[in-house]
């Protein structure tokens, strides 16, 4: 990937937070990290799991890693203990590369991680109470403890790994074919899975997207969403690509640090998602906002409510609007383009510069102009499969045209209009799209089972205007549990990723139940709307 | 009460299952991953019914809101402008 941007070496290629980072800083950092990386048994096409917040090293483990002729697994810093130890068992890792702030979630991982797993951590890892290991030998950092795994390997400090190991050289046995990240979604059966793109898929999909967005070196990007999320990891992948500028945040929780952020390095580029424009208008509306240095807005994950695009008008007054949609496994399917957003209300658009979309009916054959058929993707951005699940891969990855090709079924409905233009419908399966994630029914249901006073609980998505759908829970709870859903909320926040936890808790004396004994979906929706 | 262990009362009641004593004075919310921007809105409504302020938009930054020990410097100072 083009992390090698020798020719603008002073350039600032990311601004993490407001301190600025040039190309040839994240060049010679990613070069000495991943020539650690190589001499801790780093090879081609290993595993490297980066779990981090948006962070100056999380950018520097992303092209470290790829430097080193390895494969990014990148985990939401929200994600649970039980889940990391899921990933990092699922995807072999050879390393982790985390935060110290996260040890609460990845230290009680560890012991049951079933490869030998080394650990490098930024900023402060909390010693551990016991089983602490020897000072280390030289360059010990001060602002990091000793602290061990309780498997016994040391956690090595982040700094003091990269400044302490000199710059490598760049692998040269990567071809575009290879695999250059596992990005975990999730799946039917409440177990995740790694969706595995190459380095040709991403390098395309940045560049399809670089093109239909228009962006040029100039554009400074910002970046409020998680890197872990597809969404905010492109942002980045973009920005490099380009040798334009990001500038990254956390997140959004703090919305005046962004908008002074946005001011003092004139952002032009504001990608978001319904709730964070739901945030914005709403601050429009106690006192208002103009971003007038903003040229492109996009947004994915749900569709934008159409009152919000005449606000976002006023809050961005020189911005083009971009309405897009689409799915992990080929990165992007389409994009509406802003000229026509008038013209074509409701349309998320046609398929992305290089790629192919078409909509074929349950059994297979073409569905005509305006009615409903099931989303199929065609182009280099589709996914290879999921990682070590053949039968996964083969449930959404269909023969193509030529003779082994395979294309994505997205197992969404859609329609389209004569001229190409795809209306969303609706989806083929229970997973449930929430602020552009998907989340398993299943998941939240034995984060919900596993809760002291809960008997029985189901999940189903509701629409929503601003997620796309609201996780709706009906429970059932022991007679003398004393639970409310406050108690819920809570419970299942220490086990899941924020957007998982269901909104709403519905509690009920009975699951209804189908003849064969399974609590039926329908009957729930039925109770609630009668 | 004094105003720090308000805020951890409801910090603990609202975010951590009712352990108020998993998060130190000086622990920050982002990193702690306790609160998310629905969070942030919650604990500034709270704060404006239990202290009787006004929270303005600008003033939501990490700074004012993202520890306990934030959040109580911050109603101090406000109360004593007031």
């Amino acid at each position: 990937m083009g992390a090698a941007r020798g020719e603008n070496a002073t350039k600032v290629a990311v601004i993490v937070e407001g301190k600025p980072y040039t190309y040839g800083e994240l060049l010679e950092q990613a070069l000495r990290l991943s020539a650690a990386l190589r001499a801790r048994g780093v090879a081609r096409g290993d595993r490297v799991a980066i779990y981090m917040d948006n962070t100056w090293p999380c950018i520097v483990s992303l092209y470290g890693t790829l430097l080193a002729g390895g494969v990014f697994v990148i985990v939401n810093p929200q994600t649970k203990s039980d889940k990391v130890e899921f990933i990092l068992n699922d995807s072999g890792a050879r390393l982790l590369l985390t935060d110290g702030h996260l040890s609460k979630e990845f230290l009680p991982a560890l012991p049951r991680v079933r490869q030998p797993l080394g650990v490098i951590a930024s900023g402060k890892v909390p010693a551990m109470e016991r089983g602490k290991l020897p000072a280390m030998e030289s360059g010990k950092s001060p602002a990091m403890d000793e602290a061990a795994s309780p498997a016994g390997a040391r956690i090595e400090a982040f700094d003091e790994v990269v400044r302490g190991t000199p710059p490598g050289r760049p692998t040269t046995e990567i071809i575009p074919n290879d695999l250059a990240a596992l990005i975990y979604t999730s799946g039917s059966t409440g177990n995740p899975k790694g969706v595995m793109q190459t380095h040709g898929s991403m390098v395309f999909a940045a560049g399809s997207l670089i093109e239909y967005l228009r962006l040029g070196s100039e554009d400074r990007i910002l970046c409020v969403l998680p890197l872990a999320f597809d969404y905010g990891l492109y942002q980045l992948l973009m920005t490099i690509q380009l040798g334009a500028t990001l500038v990254l945040e956390r997140s959004f929780t703090y919305p005046a640090q962004i908008f002074a952020r946005m001011r003092e390095h004139s952002v032009t580029v504001f990608p978001g998602v319904p709730t964070i424009y739901a945030m914005l208008i709403s601050a429009h509306g106690r006192e208002p906002l103009s971003f007038p240095s903003v040229t492109r807005v996009t947004n994915t994950a749900a569709a934008l409510p159409d009152d919000f695009v005449t606000k976002l008008h006023e809050i961005f007054p020189n911005a083009l609007i971009y309405k897009m949609y689409g799915l992990t496994e080929c990165k992007r399917v389409c994009y509406l383009e802003p000229e026509l957003a008038d013209a074509k209300p409701g349309s998320v658009g046609r398929a992305i510069p290089g790629t192919e979309i078409y909509l074929l009916s349950p059994d297979g054959q073409p569905v005509p102009a305006g009615e409903n058929g099931i989303l199929y993707v065609r182009g280099p951005h589709v996914m290879v499969g999921y990682w070590n699940r053949p039968d996964l891969s083969d449930h959404m990855l269909k023969p193509g045209k030529l003779p082994g090709e395979r294309v994505l079924c997205t197992q969404d409905f859609f329609r389209m209009d004569a001229d190409g233009f795809l209306y969303f419908v609706g989806r083929s399966d229970d997973i449930i799209k929430t602020r552009g994630e998907k989340v398993s029914p299943a998941e939240v249901e034995n984060a919900l089972h596993g809760i002291p006073g809960v008997r029985e609980a189901a999940i189903i998505g509701i629409p929503d205007p601003l997620l796309g759908e609201a996780i709706r829970a009906y429970v059932v709870v022991e007679p003398d549990s004393g639970l409310n859903d406050k108690q819920l909320r809570v419970a299942c926040a220490a086990k899941l990723e924020n957007f998982m936890v269901p909104k709403e808790f519905v509690f009920i004396a009975e699951m209804p139940k189908t003849a064969t004994g399974k609590v039926s979906k329908k009957l729930l929706r039925e109770q609630k709307t009668t | 009460m004094s105003i720090e262990s308000k805020i951890r009362a409801y910090i603990g009641e609202n975010f951590l299952f009712g352990d108020a004593a998993q998060i130190g004075v000086d622990d920050s919310f982002l990193d702690k991953g306790i609160i998310d921007s629905t969070g942030i809105l919650e604990i500034v409504m709270f704060l404006e019914e239990q202290f009787g302020i006004k929270v303005a938009d600008s003033e939501m930054l990490p700074e004012n809101l993202d520890s306990i020990g934030n959040i109580s410097r911050f109603i101090e100072k406000k109360g004593a402008s007031k």
